[in-house]
């Protein structure tokens, strides 16, 4: 009888650990996005998201973010449309003319799940010594490319986990009635329009929040950039640069930018929700 | 006629897209070796004039007098991932127990979406968040009951950042490899007169232990590499930090805060190449290995 009741007790502790453990996890997600929330509001106006930072902007006269906000859409639209050029062709290979168990079709798999966890310093690393041995300069271009590098792999991996499970017979039906290899790509392509876009949101969620792989790549400016070779401003390098101001009016756009770009990712992965809602598996 | 026109064109179409569809998958296999050769060759400099033991065992980091010591940057990068990974791991565990074994699935559909928002938040938010709420904690709350006096910009607030930022990852590897043991092994634990936690403990836990230190190399991969946040809140001071109040300097950092300077001293790039090279090869080796283990798991419990 003692010994039930020692099982209880002890079952009971763990089990109550074990929620203030989950309760833990679901409240910090709650302070980070209060406290963002809470310091950048005060800061927010409309001048923050319609203009672009004037003179004395870095001694806390007026201006706002523009050209970060215009930046970061640049390189993600530039991005994820190079991206998806090279991403899906591979994934499609994959899928279509490799079977499950073949060799390559393993290493390939592999290799972009490694790919995957490169730290996006080494991507931006690898990009500035590719920027310097083409003699280009820190430009749209230049941010453009190294981000795609890092986003390739999110959206190869997670539209394969989406086409991996088109059913077979599909495939079978199509090839039976006379149909090359190459043709039944439309249809396959139509099947799998939602995984595409939960994997194009993810990835955007990515490239308009990483800071690292920019850092060297894409420069800094004021200004809109109008073509390719300009360097471009991007909103994670906005907060980063802004926050190591002395002046306290600078650092409030930081927190400003912060409160956009939190906004912007949040809003990024509730439609990334809706869409992936019927191929629920973890894409992490 | 016609037909068999349109049929030849048909099979020109085929062989061409998928040889180019090939050729495309195949570079893409080589990349990873091209971005560590790229490195190699641009650390190459520096690793002639010096051996590998003295750049990673030396303590002076002085570009001006050509000394280039990474060991404070290494011993940085490890205690703030060794925290980062001492504080998450218990917290994962319990969570993802609980997620998969214990909770209504009520409480899943509403936790699950709170992990993936987790994991989308960019690093430089986390930064920001390390900035306004973990630092002055430290500096204020807690530095004064240990040492005399922290800026807050500490490895301990590194830590713990980076903790909460690999608690997704961590997270949902773990209840992936919980949900593929097969539910036979279980019910057997649980027929036999075990309770729920004896069965947890003796079968679930034990049963998919490889497959748990896979996922936490991987997410020590994850603490490892990353910057901009550590950035922000470590302080960055190229000392060999003492306790965890004091600053500390990753290697990745070290990378970030130096690009613009290092082209007028002679081997600096060098030596940044090399810390990029360094990271590249640690985490491709850690992140192949956990992946491969996960594999071989989800492909061994399939049936």
């Amino acid at each position: 009888m003692k010994h039930r009741s020692i099982k209880k007790v002890e079952e009971g502790i763990f089990k109550g650990l074990m929620i203030i453990a989950t309760l833990t996890i679901v409240i910090s997600l709650f302070m980070i996005v209060v406290a963002i929330v809470k310091r950048g509001l005060p800061a927010m106006s409309w001048d923050m998201v319609s203009k672009i930072p004037s003179g004395g902007f870095y001694l806390g006269k007026e201006g706002g973010l523009l050209n970060a906000i215009i930046g970061s859409v640049y390189i993600v639209i530039g991005s994820v449309t190079l991206g998806l050029c090279s991403s899906l062709p591979i994934v499609l290979y994959l899928n279509l003319y490799l079977s499950e168990k073949s060799r390559l079709a393993q290493v390939t798999r592999l290799s972009f799940d490694v790919l995957f966890g490169i730290p996006s310093i080494v991507y931006g690393a690898f990009g500035f010594t590719l920027m310097v041995y083409l003699g280009l300069r820190s430009s749209l271009l230049a941010g453009i490319l190294t981000v795609t590098i890092l986003i390739i792999p999110i959206l190869i991996r997670s539209i394969d986990e989406v086409m991996r499970r088109v059913p077979k017979e599909m495939k079978d039906a199509a090839l039976s009635l006379g149909a090359t290899k190459s043709e039944i790509i439309k249809p396959m392509l139509k099947q799998v329009v939602p995984g595409i876009i939960t994997a194009v949101l993810l990835a955007v969620g990515r490239g308009i929040g990483d800071a690292a792989s920019v850092l060297f790549t894409a420069g800094y400016t004021d200004s809109i950039p109008t073509s390719f070779s300009q360097p471009v401003a991007t909103l994670p390098l906005a907060i980063f640069f802004q926050l190591s101001s002395p002046i306290s009016e600078v650092q409030d756009r930081a927190y400003a930018a912060a409160l956009i770009l939190t906004f912007i990712v949040l809003l990024l992965s509730i439609f990334a929700r809706i869409f992936s809602r019927k191929f629920s598996k973890n894409k992490i | 006629m016609n037909k068999t026109r349109y049929n030849k064109f048909r099979q020109i179409r085929e062989i061409l897209v998928k040889n180019s569809m090939f050729i495309l998958t195949v570079i893409s296999l080589v990349f990873a070796l091209v971005i560590g050769t790229s490195l190699y060759f641009k650390s190459e400099p520096i690793l002639e004039k010096q051996s590998i033991g003295t750049l990673l065992g030396g303590e002076s980091w002085k570009p001006l007098k050509g000394e280039f010591g990474f060991y404070p940057f290494i011993m940085g990068t490890i205690w703030v991932t060794a925290i980062s990974v001492l504080l998450s791991l218990p917290l994962c565990l319990l969570a993802a127990i609980y997620l998969s074994e214990y909770a209504h699935p009520y409480v899943k559909k509403v936790v699950y979406p709170m992990i993936d928002v987790l994991a989308g938040i960019p690093p430089v938010i986390y930064g920001v968040w390390g900035i306004l709420v973990i630092v002055p904690f430290i500096s204020e709350k807690l530095a004064p009951h240990f040492v005399e006096f922290s800026t807050g910009y500490s490895i301990l607030a590194g830590g713990i950042v980076l903790a909460i930022m690999i608690i997704p990852l961590m997270i949902s590897v773990f209840i992936e490899i919980f949900d593929s043991l097969p539910g036979g092994l279980r019910e057997a634990s649980l027929s036999l007169g075990a309770t729920n936690w004896q069965t947890i403990k003796k079968v679930v836990l034990r049963k998919s232990f490889p497959g748990l230190a896979a996922a936490v190399v991987l997410a020590i991969s994850r603490a490892f590499g990353e910057t901009i946040a550590v950035l922000m809140v470590c302080g960055n001071v190229s000392e060999v930090p003492k306790s965890v109040f004091d600053p500390a300097y990753p290697l990745p950092a070290l990378i970030a805060n130096n690009y613009g300077e290092m082209m007028s001293i002679p081997l600096y790039d060098s030596a940044l190449m090399l810390s990029a090279l360094l990271l590249f090869v640690i985490i491709l080796a850690f992140n192949a290995i956990s992946r491969l283990v996960l594999n071989r798991i989800e492909k061994n419990f399939a049936l």
